[in-house]
C-alpha cells in the first residue's frame, strides 16, 4: 500500500470525523439556546428586523413613501386597514417609514460597532497584556471617556459639525470603543496569568502570536454577548441624537427623526411618536433577549 | 560522572510583596532559597515537596518562566542567563514542560490541532499544513490518541487526555529533556498509571531526560533515580531511592514518608517513624530562621534556629541539611545493621 | 439493606436528561452506615459517588436528575419522598457533610465565628431545643466546637477570616461547623485531598478520633486508596454507578475479588518502589451508551460471555466481602 494512498485513506477519514464534530459542535449550542426559551424570542425578533430591513422595499406596503414623499391630501390619517400605523404629517405611510427608518438605525449601528469594536479590542488587547506605561495611558484615556455620558459626548461631537448621519456614527463610534476596551483589558489582564499562555511562552511563542492565538479567541464569546447587548443602546442613542435634530435629516428619517417631528402632535395624533417607540423597543428587546441567550451558549464549558 | 545535561546552583528566585498606593515592595516571598542539584542524561530526577516548597517555581525557573533572582542554571554546559533572543529559540526546542493542571494548560477555545500547531509553526517545523496535520498525527499517535481527536476542543476531553495532548505539544519540538510538574496530581490513579507508563516509554523511544516533580512519594520512588526533597524553598536531603526511602536520615523526609498513606501491609514496614509534632506549614513570606523545619521538628535544638544547616554526606551520593545530620544517620546504619 | 443504619441507600437508580439523551449515571447503588462506623466509598471520577451523596443530603432534586428506582433512607425516612422542611430538618442533625476545597466552602467576606454561629443559630431553630440561645451561649458553643476539633486558641480564630487560615486550619473549622448540631453522620467527600500529606495525615487522624470519641459515624468519600486503607472499617468500591465490591477493609486490600478493584490497587504507586502496573485499558463510557449488563465488562482483562448479558448481582464472598462479579457466582448463572 503506497502511503499516498494510505494518507488519503486517513485524511478522507478524518474529515468524516471532523465534520461529525463540527455537527456536534453546533448541535450542543443550539441545544443550550433553545433551552432557553426567551433567547429563542429574542432571536427571532432580531431575525424579524434584520429581515425586514434587508427586504424593505419589497416588504412594505408603500415602498415609494420612503424618503422624499408628500401627499398631503392624505396626511395625518388614523390607524386604518389600508395604513395599519396611519399616516404622517406628510402623508407617507408609518408603518412603511417605519422599517426604512429601522433600517438606517440599523445600519448606523452596524457602522459604529464595525469602527469601535476592532479598536476597542485591539487597544485593550495591548493595553492588557503589555501592561506598565502602555496600560496606564490607555487606560486613563478610557476611563475619561467612559466618565462622561455616551449621549452627551455624541452630542458635543456632532453639534461641532453639520448635523448629519455620518457625523453621527463618527460620533458615536469615537466613544464607543472605550467599552470594549475596558472589557477586552480586564478579559487580557486575568488570561495573562493563565497556565496555557505560561505554556505559550515555554514553546516560544512572540507576545503578538499569545495576544492573537491564545488570549484574542477568549475575549470573542463577551465580546460577542457584549456586542449584541450594545446594539440596542447604540440604537438607543443614535434616536437620541436623532430626535435632537442632529443625526439622520429628513426626508431619510430613522426612527428618532420620526418620533422627534410626531411630538409636535401629541395627543390626538399618537400614532406618529408611539408607533416608532414601539419599534426602537421591540429592536432593543429583541438584541438584549438575544444578548442573553448567547452568553449562556458562549460560556465556556468546564469539564463535565 | 559524566557532564550533568542539567545543573542547578544557588538557584535564588523571591518575588516581590507590593502593598500600598504606591506599590512599594514590603517584603518578598522566598519561594526558592539557593538550591542546586544536577540531572544526568537519561535520568529521572525527581523533586519531592508540599505546598510552599517552591518546587513548582524551581520548575518554571528552569524553563524560563521566570528569571532568576541569583544563582546559575547550566544546561548541556550552557548558561542560561547568558542566553540571547537567538539562542533562547535553540533552548526551546531542547527543554520543555507539562504543566500540572489540565484544566488550565490548554487554552480552552483553541481546538488541539491549533494547539499543537503552535509549536511547530513557531519552530517552523513542517513547511505546508498538509506536512504539519501528518506531524501531528504523528503526535497524536505517539501519546496513544486517535487521529480524529485534533479536531476536537479541551472541554471535550477527559482529564488524561488533555494530559497527552499537552505532552505531545511538548514532545512537537523534540525535546531532549522534559520538566514535569505534577503532571499526574490532577488524575485518577488507574489514569495515573497509564500515564506514568506512557512517560517511561517514551523516555526510552526518545532518549529523553525529566526532572520530575511530585508531593507523592511513592510515585518517586517507582520512576526517579535520584530525588530531592525541598521544604520552604531549600533542598534538605538529596540522594538515590535506595538512600531515600531506605535509609531517610532528615526528620522531615521521615515525617513525609511516615504521612504517606499506603496500600500494604509490606509499605508499611519501610516506613519509618514521624518526627514532627504537630504544626502547619509556615508561609515563604516569613520563613523560620535558621533550619526551616524546627518549629516542627521533634529534635531540634538551639543551634537549629540559629543557624543554616550546611550538606553532610551522609552516603554515596546522600546528602543532608542537618544539624544532627551524622548522629541521625549512624542510628540508621545501626538499624541496618540490626536487620 | 440494615436496620439501625443511619445512611441506607438501597437500590438507587438517579437519572440526568442531556444533549444526548439520557445519562444513566446510578444504576442501583446499595450501600448504608450505622451508627458509629467509619465507612469509605472509593470511587474514580466520573463513577458517580459525588452524585449518590448529593442525593443522600438532599441537595440533588429533579428536575434536571431524575429518580427512577430506588430509596434513600436517612434514619428511616426517605430522603426522595420528603417534603422540604423534613429535609431541612434532617440537614445538620442527622447528616452533615464536609467538601474537598476548604476554601471555597468557606464565604471569604465573613469571619469563622459568624459562619459557625450562623450554623449554630439555623441548628437551634430547626434541630434543637436548647433553651434560650444566648449570645454568650453562642459563642461558647463555637468556641467548644474548635477545640474539640483541636484548634488551638479557639478565641483568635473565632475572629478570623478563611483566608487568614491555613488550609488544615480551614479543613478542621468545615468540621467544627459540620459537627456542632451533633449529626449522627458525617460525610466526608475527598477531605484531604487539597491538603498537604503531612496535614492531611492529621486531618484523617482527627477523623478516626471523632468516630472513635463522639460515636460520630463518617463515611469517608474518596479515590485514594492509601486513605481509605488507614482510617476505615468498611469499604464500598463504586464504579460507572454500581458498587462492585464491598466488605471489611482487611480483607478488601488482602484479596480483592473484583477485577476493577484488583486493577485499581494495581496501579497505586508502591512505597517499596515495585514497577507500576498498565493501569485498567480502556475508559469509563458515556452514561448515556453505558455497556450492558456489567458496566466493567469492555475494560475487564476476565470478561465472559454472560457479563454482557445481565447486571451481576452482588454475591457474598467471606462473611462479609460481597462482590457483583460472575466470577464469582459459583453454579447456575
Amino acid at each position: 500500500m503506497s502511503t499516498r494512498a494510505s494518507h488519503h485513506q486517513v485524511t478522507t477519514g478524518l474529515n468524516e470525523t471532523r465534520w461529525m464534530i463540527i455537527k456536534d459542535r453546533l448541535g450542543r449550542g443550539w441545544y443550550k439556546f433553545r433551552r432557553n426559551p426567551i433567547s429563542l424570542v429574542g432571536g427571532v425578533m432580531v431575525l424579524l428586523c434584520v429581515f425586514l430591513a434587508i427586504f424593505a422595499p419589497y416588504v412594505t406596503p408603500y415602498p415609494k413613501h420612503a424618503g422624499a414623499f408628500t401627499d398631503f391630501q392624505n396626511a395625518f390619517q388614523a390607524p386604518s386597514k389600508s395604513h395599519w400605523f396611519g399616516t404622517d404629517a406628510l402623508g407617507g405611510d408609518v408603518f412603511t417609514r417605519i422599517i426604512f427608518g429601522s433600517r438606517i438605525s440599523l445600519m448606523l449601528t452596524a457602522v459604529v460597532l464595525g469602527i469601535s469594536v476592532p479598536v476597542g479590542v485591539f487597544l485593550g488587547l495591548i493595553s492588557g497584556y503589555m501592561g506598565g506605561k502602555t496600560e496606564t495611558v490607555i487606560m486613563r484615556v478610557t476611563d475619561v471617556f467612559l466618565s462622561l455620558p455616551a449621549l452627551v459626548m455624541a452630542l458635543a461631537i456632532c453639534a461641532a459639525f453639520t448635523p448629519s448621519i455620518d457625523k453621527a456614527m463618527l460620533a458615536v463610534a469615537s466613544i464607543w470603543w472605550t467599552w470594549h476596551c475596558r472589557l477586552v483589558n480586564g478579559i487580557t489582564r486575568s488570561i495573562k496569568t493563565e497556565e496555557f499562555v505560561q505554556a505559550s511562552k515555554v514553546l516560544g511563542a512572540s507576545p503578538l502570536r499569545i495576544i492573537f492565538k491564545d488570549i484574542l479567541p477568549n475575549c470573542a464569546s463577551p465580546v460577542i454577548v457584549k456586542i449584541t447587548l450594545d446594539a440596542g443602546f447604540v440604537i438607543l442613542v443614535g434616536a437620541g441624537l436623532s430626535f435632537l435634530g442632529l443625526g439622520a435629516q429628513p426626508p431619510a428619517e430613522d426612527l428618532g427623526t420620526m418620533i422627534s417631528f410626531g411630538a409636535k402632535y401629541l395627543p390626538e395624533r399618537w400614532w406618529m411618536t408611539v408607533f416608532p417607540s414601539l419599534a426602537i423597543f421591540f429592536i432593543i428587546l429583541g438584541f438584549n433577549l438575544l444578548g442573553d441567550g448567547l452568553r449562556d451558549v458562549l460560556a465556556v464549558e468546564e469539564g463535565v | 560522572m559524566s557532564e550533568p545535561v542539567l545543573k542547578v546552583e544557588n538557584l535564588v528566585k523571591y518575588f516581590p510583596v507590593r502593598s500600598g498606593l504606591l506599590h512599594k515592595i514590603v517584603a518578598h516571598v522566598k519561594a526558592v532559597d539557593k538550591v542546586s542539584f544536577d540531572v544526568q542524561k537519561g535520568e529521572i530526577f525527581g523533586l519531592i515537596g508540599e505546598s510552599g516548597s517552591g518546587k513548582s517555581t524551581v520548575a518554571k525557573t528552569i524553563v524560563q518562566i521566570y528569571n532568576p533572582t541569583s544563582g546559575m542554571i547550566y544546561f548541556k554546559g550552557q548558561n542560561l542567563s547568558k542566553l540571547t533572543k537567538q539562542t533562547i529559540g535553540r533552548f526551546r526546542r531542547e527543554v520543555q514542560m507539562v504543566f500540572q493542571d489540565p484544566k488550565s494548560s490548554l487554552n480552552p477555545r483553541r481546538s488541539v490541532m491549533s494547539i499543537l500547531e503552535d509549536p511547530l509553526i513557531i519552530h517552523g517545523i513542517g513547511k505546508s499544513r498538509v506536512e504539519r496535520k501528518r506531524i501531528i498525527h504523528t503526535l497524536l499517535g505517539q501519546v496513544e490518541m486517535p487521529s480524529h481527536y485534533m479536531y476536537k476542543y479541551p472541554s471535550a476531553l477527559s482529564g488524561g487526555e488533555r494530559q497527552r495532548i499537552a505532552i505531545a505539544r511538548a514532545l512537537a519540538v523534540n525535546p531532549s529533556f522534559l520538566v514535569l510538574d505534577e503532571p499526574t496530581s490532577a488524575l485518577d490513579v488507574s489514569v495515573q498509571a497509564k500515564l506514568i507508563n506512557l512517560f517511561l516509554r517514551l523516555k526510552k523511544e526518545l532518549a529523553l531526560s525529566y526532572l520530575f516533580i511530585t508531593h507523592n512519594l511513592s510515585l518517586v520512588r517507582t520512576i526517579a533515580a535520584r530525588a530531592g526533597v525541598m521544604y520552604l524553598g531549600k533542598i534538605y536531603e538529596l540522594g538515590t531511592m535506595e538512600m531515600l526511602f531506605g535509609h531517610p536520615v532528615h526528620p522531615y523526609t521521615k515525617t513525609l514518608i511516615a504521612a504517606t498513606p499506603v496500600v500494604s501491609k509490606e509499605e508499611e514496614r519501610v516506613k519509618p517513624r514521624e518526627m514532627s509534632k504537630e504544626g502547619e506549614i509556615p508561609s515563604p513570606v516569613n520563613p523560620p530562621s535558621g533550619c526551616a523545619f524546627h518549629p516542627r521538628c521533634s529534635i531540634a535544638e538551639s543551634r537549629c534556629s540559629q543557624e543554616l544547616p550546611s550538606p553532610v554526606k551522609v552516603g554515596p551520593g546522600h546528602l543532608v541539611w542537618c544539624h544532627r545530620a551524622e548522629e541521625l544517620a549512624v542510628r540508621a546504619e545501626e538499624l541496618v545493621v540490626l536487620e | 439493606m440494615e436496620e439501625k443504619a443511619i445512611l441506607d441507600i438501597r437500590d438507587l437508580h438517579v437519572w440526568f436528561r442531556v444533549y444526548e439523551g439520557v445519562s444513566r449515571v446510578l444504576d442501583g447503588v446499595s450501600l448504608y452506615v450505622r451508627g458509629g462506623e467509619h465507612v469509605g466509598l472509593v470511587g474514580e471520577t466520573g463513577c458517580g459517588k459525588t452524585v449518590a451523596m448529593k442525593t443522600a443530603m438532599g441537595i440533588l432534586r429533579s428536575p434536571p436528575a431524575l429518580f427512577p428506582q430506588g430509596q434513600v433512607l436517612l434514619a428511616g425516612r426517605d430522603v426522595l419522598k420528603a417534603a422540604p422542611i423534613e429535609l431541612l430538618r434532617m440537614k445538620g442533625k442527622t447528616i452533615s457533610m464536609i467538601f474537598q476545597d476548604p476554601l471555597s466552602a468557606l464565604n471569604p467576606v465573613f469571619t469563622v465565628g459568624q459562619q459557625i454561629i450562623d450554623v449554630i443559630r439555623f441548628g437551634h431553630r430547626w434541630i434543637r431545643d436548647d433553651g434560650a440561645l444566648t449570645k454568650t451561649k453562642v459563642r461558647g458553643i463555637a468556641m467548644e466546637a474548635l477545640t474539640s476539633v483541636q484548634l488551638p486558641d479557639p478565641e483568635r480564630i473565632l475572629s478570623l477570616y478563611p483566608l487568614e487560615l491555613s488550609g488544615g486550619m480551614r479543613q478542621r473549622v468545615l468540621i467544627a461547623m459540620a459537627l456542632v448540631n451533633r449529626p449522627r453522620l458525617l460525610i466526608a467527600d475527598e477531605p484531604g485531598s487539597a491538603l498537604d500529606v503531612t496535614i492531611q495525615a492529621q486531618i484523617l487522624s482527627l477523623l478516626k478520633s471523632l468516630v472513635k470519641e463522639a460515636g460520630i459515624a463518617v463515611l469517608l468519600i474518596t479515590h485514594d486508596l492509601g486513605v481509605v486503607r488507614e482510617t476505615v472499617e468498611r469499604v464500598y468500591i463504586m464504579y460507572a454507578g454500581r458498587v462492585v465490591e464491598e466488605g471489611r477493609t482487611v480483607e478488601i486490600f488482602d484479596d480483592p475479588k473484583h477485577p476493577y478493584t484488583q486493577g485499581l490497587l494495581s496501579s497505586v504507586p508502591r512505597l517499596t518502589g515495585e514497577a507500576l502496573a498498565e493501569g485498567i485499558p480502556g475508559t469509563l463510557s458515556d452514561y448515556t451508551e453505558a455497556p450492558s449488563g456489567c458496566r466493567f465488562h469492555p475494560r475487564c482483562p476476565q470478561a465472559m460471555e454472560k457479563c454482557t448479558q445481565q447486571k451481576p448481582p452482588m454475591v457474598k464472598v467471606s462473611t462479609k466481602q460481597h462482590v457483583a462479579c460472575y466470577l464469582y457466582h459459583g453454579g447456575g448463572g
